[in-house]
């Protein structure tokens, strides 16, 4: 038993509805209790869908438990054949219904429907939404696709050098991270490379066009979190290379390139495919203030890792903290957050976030809505990048956070929430100034944040332990560093008196420390 | 005397009603933690389910997460399940860990699920022995708001029941006025000073803004329902001696002057005195809502069933704002808080009582209102067929009992048409 406040992930039965939702002539019965079709709202309100997930709930009540409950699930699947006409009808259990064990999936296999039938196990007590997307995804793929699949050991044929070289777009879903917009901007990329995409999937895709996936060259495994497992069983048993390098950010976009151009090994001059305004955007004199910025990134695992690159090699932020919810993507992002020497936060404990992000006093949050709230909170600016997100991160704007132009969004995105430049400067000179002084916030945004400053919350607040006690002349001192430093400064100021041995901060023990970590 | 004090009341609805099975769109009862964690702020609510229920509170709360919130879902893990964890045992430790972090909470609701329910774990028996315990810290019990047994407000309902055998008795010769339903703080504080002005005394609004606020009951307890989903409360305070005093609920001008009136003459209120007080909250009402009247007046509406709220509701946008009723949807139809609605009802307005959603949104295309009431989950995939919506949790989570809220509640109707009269893009005609 765990106790949660707050969940990063659905459980896995939603993703099976994400994937369903993602696609076209796919219909989902969901053996679930009445009260599940909340669902539906996941979609129809934050991401504003113009029609229900293409799911039929049996909502069955304990009047139902104990004998009609399989007849309920041999009905809905009728109805569902006869009303939706899907091309294929795939089965779960939720949470209670795996509980009650009707195996709606063998009933299904069993009713001589009208339709293929895709039965799935959603593991609704050890597993998430995440995983319940992937594993749908995979059993949908692998349905469709095992009896095209060629005699283990065969060669994968050689493309006709008059056939343009083709991949396929795997990953994307309904309420993935502006996956609508990367979408876009990643077929935009490759054509201008002189590379189709065969196949977008889920996203838009039937199962009819899942059936042509072999006919592509490559997979790009867009949203790993989704695609991980299909790229991988499609290497495996039709010979298809997987790119993963997910192009996020100037760099990776370059790097993406380079690996499509060699998967289908073609002679591509990177510099000539597209360019981003980031870099000079980012050398232009007015960035200088970015430098350094400390900055917490928390997301899931793609989204996290990617963020992070760009946050220290393209903003020139430092990064101080990174990490994801997603146990799945665990691995890699203890990997990337070595190369920061940092060890990386795993955790979906909303709490653990925020105490983190407490004890770090960052400049800036890169996260998803969770942190956005945490953020808020302690009055820190943020910018979300990554699921779960909340209704206004759907856009009604071209917003892709992917390939060039996302590279541009990324940089406007985040600089955003920030102080201005010169802003800044002058609040570090003049911070007594009645009419603009740093309670009031950055001067674009209004009065966002100012609840956690007027309330005074944690970098006002004296340490924890008694055991450093700052004297009321450093105090006063203190209160003179801007807002947005402060934290840092305090917290500096105390490790420093800390690993001195000193009980007592004074104004020249802050000096001290300022000068101790100015380098 | 009887439990039940009827003024003009009718048992049965009048015109047409039928019943369907099928699928159900509609919110389990743990949605009504939403709203009663914030009416009675020393309340902690534990959900004890999986993922799901977590996620449904979240989704359904639209993730407002601007402090640690006072609820929680102890997930169910696959030890659990299999026995290999000791529930009772897991739960003592989650339990200790959150009182040990909620120092300001008096009362924690251990919150039934689905799954819960299914492996038959008996909350209140731990809640019992979590009692003796945190005897002297806090005080525990326990209520399901599974949607194997409850549907979206029926949450509020099982909770309040489950409080029931707490209230102090009585004394014998004493009188107090229960309301029965969450309101909002301001609806609250309205009432007070109408129920002053009738000179009827200790009355209590359950539940309070605390815990601790528990109203006695006993033969001199007279209750009034404020909410329509709290039928199963209301029977076990008739258990416990109370009258149950039938009204239209205090939705509209009329309403609100029905609900009253009623309970000044339970209280045997001279008439006169009754209209005196009445009479310029009720006139200021009734202006409040003719302002919306034009642009409601004529149209055709059409309830889906979700919030319970739909019978009344039907009954003041008939009665008081001129439209048409096509169809009242309701999750279920409990005669005895519903008794006060009915005569009013239009007569030949057909009721459906349960849902089988597909055929019943059939119904909704072919007749093609000017506005259906549904759950959020349905709203958009409607607007995008050119159907104007308005989404019943909506209703729930505003004041809009009491005079001077029925202009609030016809314009919460009003907006929609009006959106559509203003916007020249999108159009769907």
């Amino acid at each position: 038993m765990e106790l949660t406040l707050w969940t990063y992930e659905g459980p896995p039965h939603v993703g099976a509805i994400r994937i369903a939702a993602s696609m076209r002539h796919v219909h989902l019965m969901l053996h679930s209790p009445q009260g599940d079709t909340y669902a539906d709202l996941l979609f129809t309100m934050i991401e504003r869908e113009g029609r229900r997930p293409p799911v039929t709930y049996t909502t069955f009540q304990a009047r139902d438990l104990g004998s009609s409950t399989a007849e309920m699930v041999v009905n809905s699947l009728r109805e569902s054949a006869e009303r939706f006409k899907p091309q294929v009808l795939m089965v779960a259990d939720s949470c209670t219904a795996e509980l009650i064990q009707d195996q709606p999936g063998a009933l299904a296999l069993g009713a001589d429907l009208p339709v293929p039938v895709i039965p799935l196990e959603m593991a609704a007590y050890t597993r998430k939404e995440n995983w319940g997307a992937a594993e749908t995804f995979y059993q949908l793929v692998r349905g469709l696709l095992s009896r095209q699949a060629p005699p283990p050991g065969s060669e994968r044929p050689t493309r006709d050098a008059n056939i343009r070289p083709s991949v396929n777009l795997l990953g994307p879903t309904k309420l993935g991270f502006r996956c609508r917009d990367d979408v876009v901007e990643i077929e935009r990329l490759l054509n201008s490379m002189g590379v189709d995409v065969n196949v977008v999937a889920p996203l838009g895709a039937s199962p009819q066009d899942l059936q042509a996936i072999p006919k592509a060259d490559a997979n790009v495994n867009l949203c790993p979190e989704v695609s991980d497992l299909t790229c991988s069983w499609l290497a495996r048993t039709f010979g298809m290379p997987t790119i993963s390098t997910i192009p996020m950010g100037w760099g990776a976009t370059r790097d993406f390139i380079v690996e499509v151009a060699a998967a289908l090994d073609l002679d591509i001059n990177v510099d000539a495919v597209g360019e981003s305004r980031l870099p000079w955007y980012s050398r232009s004199i007015d960035s200088t203030y970015l430098t350094g910025k400390r900055v917490f990134v928390f997301a899931d695992g793609s989204h996290a890792i990617a963020a992070a690159r760009v946050a220290r090699d393209e903003m020139g932020f430092e990064v101080v903290g990174l990490g994801t919810y997603s146990r799945e993507r665990a691995r890699d992002v203890r990997a990337a957050a070595k190369e920061y020497g940092l060890e990386a936060l795993i955790t979906d404990n909303y709490l653990e976030v925020e105490a983190k992000v407490q004890e770090l006093q960052p400049e800036m949050v890169l996260g998803t809505q969770m942190e956005r709230h945490i953020a808020k909170r302690l009055g820190i600016p943020c910018a979300v990048i990554s699921t779960p997100a909340h209704v206004q991160d759907y856009p009604a704007r071209y917003s892709p956070q992917m390939g060039f132009e996302g590279a541009n969004v990324l940089f406007d995105t985040w600089v955003h929430p920030l102080i201005m430049g010169l802003e800044e400067h002058l609040l570090h000179m003049f911070r007594d100034d009645f009419e603009f002084n740093d309670s009031v916030g950055p001067s674009h945004l209004g009065s966002e944040g100012e609840g956690a400053r007027a309330q005074g919350l944690p970098d006002d607040s004296q340490p924890d332990d008694g055991a450093v006690v700052w004297a009321s002349e450093a105090e006063k001192e203190l209160k003179k560093i801007p807002f947005f430093v402060r934290g840092k400064a305090r917290r500096n100021t105390e490790r420093f008196a800390f690993e001195h041995g000193l009980t007592t901060i004074e104004v020249d023990t802050l000096y001290d420390a300022k000068a101790h970590f100015s380098n | 005397m009887s439990s039940v004090i009827a003024s003009s009341v009718g048992e049965h609805h009048p015109g047409p009603q039928t019943q369907e099975r099928g699928q159900r769109a509609v919110f389990c009862g743990l949605t009504s933690i939403i709203w009663l964690h914030r009416r009675i702020q020393d309340a902690f609510f534990l959900v004890v389910g999986s993922r799901t229920c977590a996620h449904l509170i979240q989704s359904a709360a639209g993730v407002m997460i601007f402090a640690e919130p006072r609820f929680a879902t102890a997930i169910l893990g696959e030890r659990d399940l299999a026995g290999m964890a000791d529930c009772h045992e897991e739960l003592d430790r989650v339990v200790g860990e959150l009182i040990a972090r909620r120092s300001g909470i008096n009362r924690l609701f251990l919150v039934g699920s689905c799954p819960s329910e299914v492996i038959k774990l008996d909350l209140e028996t731990a809640a019992a022995k979590l009692q003796v315990k945190h005897e002297n810290r806090v005080r525990i019990s326990a209520f399901s708001g599974s949607g194997i047994e409850t549907t979206f407000t029926q949450g509020e309902d099982q909770c309040l029941k489950s409080t029931v055998a707490e209230l102090p008795a009585l004394g014998a010769s004493e009188e107090n006025l229960i309301v029965l339903g969450t309101v909002s703080d301001i609806v609250e504080d309205q009432f007070r000073r109408l129920f002053d002005d009738l000179d009827i005394k200790n009355v209590h609004f359950y539940p309070g803004r605390t815990a601790g606020d528990l109203p006695a009951v006993g033969k001199g307890t007279r209750v009034i329902a404020a909410q329509p989903f709290v039928g199963e409360t209301a029977r076990a305070l008739i258990q416990r001696g109370a009258e149950l005093i039938s009204a239209p609920f205090p939705l509209g001008a009329e309403g609100s002057k029905a609900w009253f009136e009623a309970v000044a003459q339970a209280y045997g209120v001279d008439s006169e005195r009754t209209e005196q007080v009445l009479e310029l909250p009720y006139q200021r009402a009734k202006r409040a809502v003719s302002v919306h009247r034009s642009k409601l007046e004529g149209k055709r509406i059409h309830f889906l069933p979700d919030s319970q709220l739909e019978i009344p509701m039907a009954r003041f946008l008939s009665e008081e704002c001129g439209l048409g009723v096509n169809e009242i949807g309701t999750p279920f139809h409990d005669q005895l808080v519903m008794r006060g609605e009915l005569a009013r009802l239009p007569q030949d307005v057909p009721m459906v009582e349960g849902q089988d959603l597909d055929p019943a949104l059939s119904r909704v295309r072919a007749a093609r209102p000017d506005l259906t009431v549904c759950g959020m989950g349905i709203a958009n995939a409607l607007e995008s067929e050119g159907l104007r919506t308005k989404w019943s949790i909506e209703l729930v989570f505003s004041p809009v009992q009491g005079f001077d809220q029925a202009g609030d509640l016809a314009g919460l109707f009003a907006k929609p048409l009006a959106r559509e009269e203003i916007l020249e893009v999108g159009s769907w005609s």
